[in-house]
């Protein structure tokens, strides 16, 4: 007995090595899910904190850039606004209200951001005091972002779209058939768009919009143009590649936005028994 | 180890911390070239430590770092390695009649050739398991070995500068 204590006591670092080493990658197992609460990232508060002041002073040099974006983005939603305007008419039938109030909208600032890895997330600075829950998406006005994955009382991790665990439901807006984007974790500019059938016609130059199915983001949102459409190995899919509308590498301000009725589409499909993947 | 030298690696360890975390998070020389200079930390830690504080330590820096960059595991997987075979490393290329007692494994005290032969080796580990480990599954281990061949050159040649600019020449830091 004694010699085997001896034993394992002169092999003791090696012992803890792969102790650790196993620790390590259950760790990386478990913060790779796209789902679940991670123990330790970003969004608890000293972490947060850094990061906020980081950004504060990196981000003032790209104020310029980032009051373009807004400028441009008013000028679209005031045009917007103008053909939305409801005609004063006595005829004029309200929205379903149920319809009306489907999404939420909130706006945060990215604070830590990361785009050379397989796995990438994005921080930001608003958290649950502010109305953020697990699960919402998010965008800028150049389009998708990604979506919240843990948040906590002042801030929130999200996972980027670039980040090979979050697939996307998406579709082409010329002929509306869907399909899911996934990146691949080589190009922070490239990402695919997996499962559209043979027979669908796509050509380079098309858009690629969300499709509002998931209960994530509502329908409409840009994620990117086609760039090659080709015929894979796959003898049932195509191989499409989508150029980003995002520039992730200076996305600053972003908008959240949160579906109101994601609590009764879940118990709907868990009474119909279908598994929503988000 | 005496006081001031504990005392001199201990602001070490937060210098190389804040760097890393504060200004080279995002960066990426031509995409392929990462900077790991915390290293640096664990590589000058002194000759005769032993490895089982070593491996906590690192594991615990590592720690540290993956908080930061939201990759959780990664940094603590790939540094507890190289705090493994940094012990072993250190014996493989002992220079005839061993080291002096009071040696650091430094720049200023060893020169560039063992400085070299030293950590490119150790850090190239690092790398190798920290790609390894997060391009699991997307398949292309070429583009694994590029990232890190050219982020431990990147790396290293980091970590000389920095010690040919701070540290003192036979006076620990």
């Amino acid at each position: 007995m004694l010699r085997i204590l001896q034993f394992l006591y002169s092999l003791r670092s090696f012992l803890l090595f792969v102790l650790l080493e196993v620790l390590a990658i259950g760790l990386i197992v478990s913060n790779n899910s796209p789902q679940g609460a991670a123990f330790f990232n970003s969004s608890n508060a000293l972490t947060g904190s850094v990061l906020k002041t980081r950004s504060d002073v990196v981000d003032f040099f790209s104020l310029a850039e980032a009051n373009d974006a807004l400028l441009t983005e008013n000028a679209a939603l005031s045009e917007q606004l103008k053909t939305l305007k409801a005609i004063p008419d006595s005829a004029n039938i309200p929205l379903d209200s149920a319809l009306e109030a489907q999404f939420d909208f909130r706006a945060a600032r990215i604070i830590s951001n990361s785009l050379r890895f397989a796995h990438n997330h994005i921080t930001l600075n608003k958290g649950a005091k502010d109305g953020v829950k697990p699960g919402m998406g998010v965008f800028n006005e150049q389009g998708v972002i990604g979506r919240i994955k843990s948040v906590s009382e002042n801030y929130s991790v999200a996972i980027s779209l670039l980040n090979t665990e979050l697939s996307l439901s998406s579709k082409i807006k010329t002929n509306d058939s869907f399909g899911t984007t996934k990146w691949d974790g080589k190009n922070s500019k490239k990402t695919k768009l997996l499962y559209v059938p043979r027979h669908v016609t796509a050509s380079p130059g098309d858009t690629v919009i969300t499709t509002g199915y998931s209960a994530v983001f509502p329908e409409g949102i840009l994620v990117g143009i086609i760039e090659s459409v080709d015929q894979s190995e796959d003898p049932n899919y195509l191989d499409i590649v989508i150029n980003l509308s995002t520039d992730f590498s200076k996305a600053h301000y972003v908008y959240l936005v949160e579906n109101t009725q994601l609590a009764e589409l879940d118990s709907l499909y868990k009474q119909s028994e279908i598994e929503n993947e988000f | 180890m005496n006081f001031r030298n504990l005392i001199t690696h201990i602001f070490l360890v937060i210098c190389l911390i804040s760097v890393q975390i504060l200004l080279l998070k995002n960066l990426a020389l031509f995409g392929v070239a990462f900077c790991f200079i915390y290293l640096l930390a664990i590589l000058s830690f002194p000759i005769n430590m032993r490895s089982f504080p070593l491996i906590l330590i690192s594991f615990g820096l590592g720690l540290l770092i993956d908080v930061f960059y939201d990759t959780l595991g990664l940094h603590a997987a790939a540094a507890t390695l190289l705090a493994f075979l940094r012990t072993y490393w250190l014996k493989a290329i002992s220079p005839n009649g061993g080291y002096d007692d009071a040696n650091n494994p430094t720049l200023p005290e060893m020169g560039i050739g063992w400085y070299l032969s030293y950590s490119l080796p150790l850090v190239f580990a690092f790398s190798l398991m920290f790609f390894i480990a997060d391009q699991w599954g997307t398949g292309g281990f070429y583009g694994v070995l590029n990232k890190s061949l050219f982020s431990s050159i990147f790396t290293v040649i980091l970590a000389i500068i920095v010690q040919l600019l701070f540290f003192k020449r036979r006076r620990g830091i």
